[in-house]
C-alpha cells in the first residue's frame, strides 16, 4: 500500500471511529435539517383560522371550487356561541370571529399581529365584494388573472439544504484539520513523519483527500434527505456544480482549521473555537433563515464571512438553476480566501507544544 | 565517507534555546553494530542532542552524519535507512495495533506481511486488534520499537524506551534489543538508568548541561575511575553525590 492511501486510510479510520467528530459533521446538521424542513413545511406565513358563528350566507352559499381555492389561506371553523368565539380569538386561538346580525356581516379580529389581521380582513372583504359581484348578476367589470411563479417562491427546503449543508461542510473541515493538527503535534506524529521518507505533499495531500470525501459524502447524504417528497427539495439543471464549490469551500475552512490548529493546545480547545468561529458565521451566513431581514450593519459582517458566499452560490446552483456565472466567481474567491489563511497558518504553525 | 565509515560521527554540536544552552558543543562517534549509551540526569540536554543527531532539529552549530551522510538538512533517502522512536509513543488516532504498524510500514514502502511479521516479534500478534490507548506500558513500548524497526534500518534511536516500565516489561524489552542488536543493528538509546546502560551498552556518553563529560566502555569506565558500579562513574562525573 502507498504512504498516501495508507494515511487517508489511517486519517478516514480515525474519524469514522470518532463518535463525536461523527455526530458533529453528519448527525447532527441533519438533525436541523430534518427537525427544520418539517417545522417549516408551510410557506411561512401558515393559515388564519375564522370562527363562523351561525349561518352566514356568503360563506355558506360558496361554491365547493371557491371554498378549495380558499382552503390554503383560510381555515373556518363553525359554532353556535359568539360569546366564546371572541373570547378565542382574544386568547390568539383564532383569527377573526363572523357572524351575521340583521343582515349585516359582522367581523371581529385581533390585532396582536398586524400583518395576520390583514390578510384576515383582506380575504373576508373579497369574499364579501365578490358575493357583492354575484348578486348584481352582471359579469365582474375587472378581472385579475392570478397564476403562481413556482421557481421565484423560495421554499424553506430551498435555503435550508444549502445552507445548513454549507454549515455542515465548514464545520467538517475546519475542525478535521484543527483536530488533526493538535493531535498529531500533540503526540508527535508530526515529528515521526518528518523521520520517516515521506513527502509533505502526500501528508498534506492525504489529509486534503479525505476532507474533500467527508465533505462530498456530506453533500450526497443531505441531497438525499432533502429530496425525498416530504422535504421536497427539487434539484435544477447544473446542481453537480455544488460539488466544486463544496470542494472549495472545504479548502476554505481546512485553511480556517489550520490557524485554529496552531494557536489551540488540546483537541478539546480546537473544538471549542472551531464552535466559536463557525457557529456565529453560519448564523449570521443564513445557515439556518434568511438573512434579507438584517440590519444593515449585521450584513455588512457577513458580507465579508466566507461561508455567506458559499451558501448562496450552493444556492444559486442547486435550486435557482444558475450555472458557472453564478458558481465561478465564488470558486475563485473561496480559493483565494484558502491561499491567504493557509499563508498566515503556516507562519504561526508550530512543531512541538513547547 | 562511504558505507564503510562510522555509523555515526558528530562534530561539535550546539544548540541553544532561548537562554538555556541546551546542547554545548557534542562530539561522539558511534561504530558499525555498536550498542551506544547517552547517560545524562533529566535536562542534560541527551534528548535534544539525540534530535539533533536524528535531523529532527536544525543545529545552531556542528553537524551529524549518518551512515555517512549529514542528517540535516532533511534526507529521505537516509530516512529510510534510519529506526526512530520518540520519547512519547507517536501513534495515529484511534488505530489498532496493527492498523498502527501496516500504516508506518507503508510509509516506508514496507508490505503489510512483514509489519505483521514484526508484530509477533515484539510479541503483540494477541493484542493486534486492540487500539493504542488500550495497550498497557510495556506493550506500547514494544508497539513503538515495532514500528521504528518495521523496516529494518541499518541504525535505530531510541530515546527512554523502558522509562515508566514495570521491572518484567524492562527486562523483555532489554532482551529484545539484544536480539536486534545481534542481528547487526547499531544502536543509540538515552536512559537515565544505569543498570540498563551497564548491562545493554558496549559504549555510553556520559552527559551534563549539555556537555559530553566522558566516553567509553561501562567496565572501563568504572575501573577507571577505581569505583564499583556504572552509578558511582555517573555521580562522579556529574558531581552530584553530595547534593540534597
Amino acid at each position: 500500500m502507498s504512504a498516501f492511501i495508507s494515511l487517508s486510510r489511517a486519517m478516514t479510520l480515525g474519524l469514522i471511529r470518532d463518535r463525536s467528530a461523527v455526530f458533529l459533521t453528519l448527525v447532527f446538521p441533519l438533525m436541523f435539517l430534518a427537525l427544520f424542513g418539517a417545522l417549516l413545511q408551510d410557506d411561512g406565513v401558515s393559515r388564519s383560522t375564522v370562527i363562523q358563528v351561525g349561518e352566514v350566507g356568503v360563506l355558506d352559499d360558496m361554491s365547493g371550487e371557491r371554498l378549495a381555492e380558499l382552503s390554503d389561506a383560510l381555515t373556518v371553523r363553525r359554532t353556535g356561541a359568539l360569546g366564546p368565539a371572541l373570547e378565542d380569538v382574544r386568547g390568539g386561538d383564532a383569527d377573526a370571529v363572523i357572524w351575521e346580525e340583521a343582515g349585516r356581516l359582522q367581523l371581529r379580529y385581533s390585532a396582536a399581529d398586524p400583518a395576520r389581521a390583514g390578510t384576515v380582513v383582506g380575504l373576508l372583504e373579497s369574499i364579501v365584494q365578490t358575493a357583492n359581484v354575484a348578486a348584481t348578476g352582471q359579469p365582474p367589470e375587472f378581472e385579475l388573472t392570478i397564476g403562481q411563479v413556482e421557481d421565484e417562491s423560495i421554499k424553506p427546503i430551498q435555503y435550508l439544504a444549502p445552507g445548513l449543508l454549507g454549515w455542515a461542510v465548514a464545520t467538517g473541515a475546519s475542525f478535521m484539520s484543527a483536530f488533526t493538527l493538535v493531535n498529531w503535534r500533540k503526540k508527535r506524529v508530526l515529528r515521526r513523519l518528518w523521520l520517516a521518507p515521506v513527502s509533505p505533499a502526500t501528508v498534506i495531500g492525504a489529509r486534503v483527500g479525505v476532507s474533500l470525501g467527508l465533505a462530498f459524502a456530506q453533500t450526497a447524504i443531505f441531497l438525499a434527505v432533502a429530496t425525498v417528497p416530504f422535504y421536497g427539495l427539487r434539484l435544477t439543471g447544473s446542481w453537480w456544480l455544488a460539488l466544486p464549490l463544496v470542494a472549495c469551500g472545504a479548502l476554505a475552512f481546512m485553511s480556517i482549521g489550520l490557524l485554529v490548529g496552531a494557536w489551540a493546545t488540546s483537541e478539546e480547545a480546537a473544538n471549542g473555537a472551531v464552535q466559536v468561529v463557525i457557529l456565529p458565521m453560519a448564523f449570521l451566513s443564513g445557515s439556518f433563515f434568511p438573512t434579507d431581514d438584517m440590519p444593515g450593519w449585521l450584513r455588512a459582517v457577513s458580507g465579508v464571512l466566507p461561508l455567506k458566499y458559499l451558501n448562496e452560490a450552493v444556492q444559486d446552483v442547486l435550486t435557482r438553476g444558475e450555472g458557472w456565472e453564478a458558481a465561478l466567481p465564488t470558486a475563485g474567491g473561496l480559493l483565494l480566501f484558502t491561499a491567504v489563511v493557509t499563508a498566515v497558518a503556516a507562519r504561526v504553525f508550530r512543531w512541538d507544544d513547547t | 565517507m562511504s558505507d564503510t565509515g562510522a555509523a555515526i560521527a558528530v562534530e561539535g554540536l550546539r544548540k541553544r534555546y532561548g537562554d538555556v544552552q541546551a546542547v554545548d558543543g557534542v562530539t561522539f562517534e558511534v561504530g558499525r553494530g555498536e550498542f551506544y549509551g547517552i547517560l545524562g540526569p533529566n535536562g542534560a540536554g541527551k534528548t535534544t542532542t539525540l534530535e539533533l543527531v536524528e535531523g529532527l532539529r536544525e543545529p545552531d552549530e556542528g553537524t551529524a552524519r549518518l551512515l555517512g551522510r549529514p542528517s540535516w538538512p532533511r534526507d529521505p533517502a537516509l530516512l529510510a535507512r534510519i529506526g526512530v522512536q520518540l520519547q512519547t509513543s507517536a501513534f495515529f488516532d484511534k488505530l489498532t495495533a496493527r492498523e498502527q504498524i501496516r500504516t508506518f510500514a507503508a510509509l516506508y514502502g514496507v508490505p503489510a506481511a512483514r509489519a505483521d511479521a514484526m508484530l509477533g516479534t515484539v510479541g503483540l500478534t494477541d493484542k493486534a486488534h486492540v487500539r493504542d490507548d488500550k495497550l498497557s506500558g510495556g506493550q506500547a513500548q514494544r508497539l513503538s520499537l515495532a514500528c521504528a524497526l518495521v523496516h529494518d534500518p541499518e541504525l535505530v534511536f531510541l530515546d527512554e524506551p523502558t522509562t515508566g516500565l514495570d521491572p518484567q516489561a524492562r527486562r523483555n524489552l532489554w532482551d529484545l534489543l539484544r536480539e536486534i542488536n545481534a542481528a547487526g543493528r547499531t544502536i543509540v538509546l538515552t536512559t537515565h538508568y544505569l543498570d540498563e546502560a551497564e548491562l545493554l551498552c558496549d559504549r555510553v556518553a556520559i552527559m551534563d548541561a549539555g556537555r559530553v563529560l566522558r566516553v567509553g566502555a561501562p567496565a572501563a569506565l568504572i575501573r577507571e575511575l577505581g569505583v564499583a558500579t556504572l552509578e558511582d562513574v555517573f555521580l562522579r562525573l556529574t558531581g552530584r553525590e553530595y547534593r540534597g
